[in-house]
C-alpha cells in the first residue's frame, strides 16, 4: 500500500468516526410502526391476538379443522424443545419493546438506580452492571414474562443497536447457546444461578464480546 | 412454526423499521415523506413477501425503501412545503428517554449539514456504510450497483463528504 492508499485509508476512517459519532440517526417515531401495521392487508390466516373479528361460521369452522388435526396427527406433531419456543418469545419480547418504543420502564444508565427498582417487583434480584466504559452503555430496565415467570429485561446499547438481556433464576448451570433467529443473534447460558437470554441484531461477535463483558464484570 | 404471513411478516420486517426511517429521512429530507415512502415500502414489501426467503431481512427491506424513495423523488412528490423545522430548538419537546438525551447530544451541526448537500447517491452510499454498518455487497444490492461501483462511489463520497465538511467546519466554528 503506497503513503497516498494509506492516507486515504485514515482518512475515511476519521469520516467514518464523525459520522458515526455525530450524524443524526433518525428512528422511526413510534406511531410509524402502528400506523404500518394499520395499513397491511388482512390476512384471514391470522389467529386474532385481540378481540374477535371473524365471524361465528368461520371460527366454527376453524375449530372444527383443528380437531380433525389434533385427532389425526396430534400424537405424532413433533413439538419444538423448550429453547426453542423460548427463543422465539424472547425475539418477541425484544421486538415488541422496539416496536413501541419502550425499552425500558425505568430509564437509567445508573445501576444503582436500575437495581434497585427491580426490588419490589420481583422475587429475585437481577444482576446488573454498567458496561458503558466497555462499550455496551447501560439504558436502562423493565419486567417481560417469559418461561411463565416474571423477568427482568435489561436493556444495553451499543452503537445504534440495542441488546435485551433477559435474566431470571436458574436451576443449575447451562452452557452457552448460539441462537439465530428472524435475523437476530440470541446467547443463552445459565451461571450463578441465573438464566441468561441476550437478543440483539447486533453480529453474533459484538454480542459475544458483551456476555464476555458481562462475565468480567461478574467476577 | 406455521406463523400466518402477517406474523412472520411482523417478525422479519418490523424489526429493520429504524434502519429504513433512517434511509427514508436522509433520502427525502423531511419527516413526512420519510414517513411516506417507509409506509409505502412495507406495503410493497408486504406484497412481495412470499418471495423472500432467507435471513438477510435488512438489506431486503433497505432495498425497497431505497427504491420507493428513488422513485418518490423522481416523480416530484418530495412534499413542497419543507416540513424540517429547528430540531435543536425543539428538542426539548421530544419525549426525554436516554434514547432522546442519546441522540440529542448527537446532533452536531457540520456533520449533518455537510452530509444533507451531498449528492443524493453519495449520500445513500454513506449512510448505508457508515449508520447502517452495510457490507460492500450489501449496499451493491440496495443501490443496484457492482460492488465495485461500490467501493469507487464510497470513496469519491468520503472525498466531497470531507471537502463539504471542511466548509462546514470553517463557518461553524
Amino acid at each position: 500500500m503506497d503513503a497516498e492508499e494509506t492516507q486515504e485509508a485514515q482518512e475515511a476512517m476519521q469520516l467514518r468516526e464523525r459520522i458515526k459519532g455525530e450524524a443524526k440517526y433518525h428512528a422511526a417515531p413510534p406511531r410509524l410502526a402502528a400506523r404500518i401495521l394499520a395499513s397491511l392487508p388482512e390476512d384471514p390466516a391470522e389467529i386474532p391476538r385481540s378481540g374477535w373479528r371473524w365471524n361465528i361460521a368461520w371460527v366454527s369452522s376453524a375449530v372444527a379443522a383443528l380437531c380433525v388435526l389434533a385427532l389425526g396427527l396430534g400424537m405424532f406433531l413433533t413439538l419444538p424443545n423448550a429453547d426453542d419456543r423460548l427463543a422465539d418469545d424472547v425475539v418477541a419480547g425484544h421486538v415488541r419493546a422496539l416496536m413501541v418504543d419502550h425499552a425500558s420502564d425505568v430509564a437509567s444508565s445508573d445501576r444503582h438506580t436500575v437495581k434497585p427498582w427491580f426490588a419490589g417487583k420481583l422475587d429475585f434480584s437481577p444482576p446488573v452492571f454498567d458496561l458503558t466504559a466497555q462499550g455496551f452503555a447501560l439504558v436502562g430496565g423493565r419486567l417481560d414474562y417469559l418461561d411463565r415467570q416474571p423477568v427482568a429485561a435489561l436493556v444495553y446499547r451499543h452503537r445504534q443497536h440495542l441488546i435485551n438481556l433477559f435474566v431470571w433464576p436458574a436451576a443449575g448451570d447451562a452452557p452457552l447457546r448460539r441462537i439465530e433467529r428472524q435475523g437476530f443473534h440470541l446467547l443463552h447460558w445459565a451461571g450463578g444461578g441465573m438464566n441468561y437470554w441476550a437478543v440483539s441484531d447486533l453480529n453474533a461477535d459484538e454480542l459475544m464480546q458483551f456476555r464476555l463483558m458481562l462475565e468480567k464484570a461478574a467476577d | 412454526m406455521d406463523a400466518s404471513k402477517t406474523r412472520r411478516f411482523e417478525a422479519v420486517v418490523l424489526p429493520h423499521l429504524d434502519a429504513a426511517y433512517n434511509l427514508a429521512r436522509w433520502l427525502t429530507h423531511s419527516d413526512q415523506d420519510g414517513e411516506d415512502v417507509v409506509q409505502e415500502a412495507y406495503l410493497r414489501a408486504f406484497r412481495f413477501f412470499d418471495g423472500f426467503r432467507g435471513n438477510h431481512g435488512r438489506a431486503w427491506l433497505l432495498t425497497i425503501v431505497r427504491n420507493t424513495a428513488m422513485s418518490w423523488l423522481e416523480d416530484g412528490r418530495a412534499s413542497s412545503a419543507t416540513r424540517e423545522y429547528d430540531e435543536e430548538r425543539h428538542a426539548g419537546a421530544h419525549s426525554d428517554g436516554p434514547e432522546a438525551q442519546l441522540a440529542r447530544k448527537d446532533e452536531r451541526g457540520q456533520v449533518n449539514a455537510a452530509l444533507k448537500k451531498l449528492s443524493v447517491e453519495f449520500r445513500e452510499v454513506l449512510v448505508l456504510r457508515e449508520m447502517e454498518d452495510l457490507s460492500y455487497r450489501e449496499i451493491a444490492q440496495v443501490a443496484g450497483i457492482p460492488v465495485g461501483t461500490v467501493m469507487s462511489r464510497l470513496s469519491r463520497a468520503r472525498k466531497e463528504f470531507a471537502a463539504l465538511l471542511a466548509k462546514e467546519d470553517g463557518n461553524g466554528r
